[in-house]
């Protein structure tokens, strides 16, 4: 018998059936990859976080495990958030020690600057750092100490033992405009909105004191 | 398994005869996005380097059970399950390494050049022979996007090497020039890319034409002997 010619239909179903076991085989590859790798990745991440959560509060300062120790901030023009963000609560023993939230620059020079910081129970600042930003290379950048000039003292730096409580918001700005920090010519709408963003945050966690430190 | 001479044709093919960036004209996007500099162009084709082997390796071993009317398809499945398995190894074992060359790998998918050479030699060659052509595709791609993003670098901002300080932490970028030149932004943004680009064709193009010429001028004496 002769062997029949196959049909357009036939052709068709055999090509998608070969389609798909392709299909089945390369996603079962991709989530055998994704399923090994991921605690791998979910360490790494967590270990970015607290690198990240180093620079702005010390490591002696607190004995809980910071990263499981969170509470939710929901979005809050304070902390120029669109989004709820996690915030970690640093305590020593049972008692609460600092908080370390993000915030959002919105009116950086191009775009949004975002940021990490550390506020004690105090209502000082412990630390700021810039996690992302886009301003002008050699010279909005300054915000972050690794291409700032001045290694002894970066910029960021100078927010440091500053309270929301104990300042106002004219001493709040940078010298140009009367206040007591510190900028760079050539670069004041980048410092003026991190600035801002920091005096708004603080003013947050002032705000939110009992609620952000109560314990679970 | 692979002859030598079949082996020399791979490689004059990849580095330079069907040069991916100069003759082919392939992979333009990351091209542009990424020789701002020297170490950035680099980094970029060693990652390129190792999808396209695995890509090529990977089609090559299946092209006999790919049916032709669908082999698109199939092979862009392959090669996006390739790079991202790569992405995610990479994250996960490689960290140090990755946090240098991770942006580089999704950058991959905008890049054409994989699925050519998948298309155009793996689809028709056995495995082994397909893993050559596909390092040797990415060599010729990282000299000429390294010699680019040097040529970006040096002229529009007066450096070599910057960056190669995030790779090798011990190293410091070279200021060729005095540290005042204002620089060219004109050859760091994109139609710089363009421009430079040309002019490399330009310079390939007018080495072959010598190259031909010259093979003219010794082989024309036997004929014309005799007639100065």
């Amino acid at each position: 018998m002769k062997k029949k010619e196959p049909t357009a239909v036939t052709m068709a179903a055999r090509t998608a059936a070969i389609l798909f076991v392709f299909v089945i085989i390369f996603t079962g590859v991709l989530s055998g990859a994704y399923l090994w790798t991921k605690p791998a990745l979910e360490a790494s991440a967590a270990e970015e976080k607290m690198k990240l959560i180093d620079e702005v509060l010390p490591r002696s300062a607190y004995d809980n495990e910071l990263l499981k120790d969170t509470v939710t901030l929901p979005a809050s023009p304070l902390l120029g958030t669109d989004e709820p963000t996690t915030a970690y609560r640093a305590r020593k023993g049972t008692q609460p020690v600092a908080l370390v939230l993000e915030a959002v620059a919105p009116d950086g020079y191009s775009g949004k600057i975002r940021l990490i910081l550390a506020v004690n129970l105090d209502g000082s600042i412990a630390g700021v750092r810039v996690t992302q930003h886009r301003e002008t290379p050699g010279l909005g950048d300054y915000i972050e100490p690794k291409k700032d000039r001045n290694k002894e003292r970066p910029w960021i730096t100078q927010f440091n033992g500053h309270a929301y409580a104990a300042t106002t918001d004219k001493e709040w700005k940078v010298k140009k405009d009367g206040g007591q920090f510190d900028f760079m010519a050539g670069a004041t709408v980048t410092p003026r909105a991190v600035i801002k963003a920091v005096r708004k945050a603080t003013k947050y966690v002032a705000e939110n004191h009992e609620a952000l430190h109560a314990s679970k | 398994m692979i002859e030598r001479d079949e082996f020399r044709t791979i490689v004059h093919n990849g580095i330079w005869k069907q040069n991916t960036s100069l003759i082919q004209i392939l992979g333009l996007c990351p091209l542009l996005a990424v020789t701002t500099n020297m170490v950035n162009g680099v980094m970029l084709s060693l990652a390129t380097i190792l999808v396209m082997a695995l890509s090529n390796f990977a089609v090559a071993s299946l092209r006999n059970f790919i049916p032709h009317e669908i082999r698109i398809p199939v092979f862009i499945l392959i090669v996006a399950a390739l790079v991202t398995v790569v992405d995610l190894l990479f994250n996960a074992n490689l960290h140090e390494l990755y946090l240098v060359l991770g942006i580089f790998i999704p950058l991959i998918v905008t890049n054409c050049i994989v699925l050519a050479r998948v298309e155009a030699f793996a689809a028709k060659n056995p495995p082994l022979q397909a893993t050559f052509d596909g390092i040797f595709m990415g060599v010729g791609m990282l000299w000429t996007l390294a010699v680019l993003g040097g040529l970006r670098e040096f002229i529009g901002a007066g450096t070599l090497f910057s960056g190669i300080d995030l790779v090798f932490p011990n190293l410091q970028p070279l200021q060729v020039l005095p540290a005042d030149y204002p620089g060219l932004l004109l050859a760091i943004l994109p139609p710089g890319a363009f421009i430079l680009l040309g002019c490399m064709i330009a310079w390939k193009n007018w080495v072959e034409a010598r190259a031909a010429r010259r093979q003219q001028r010794t082989a024309v004496p036997v004929a014309a002997g005799g007639c100065h």
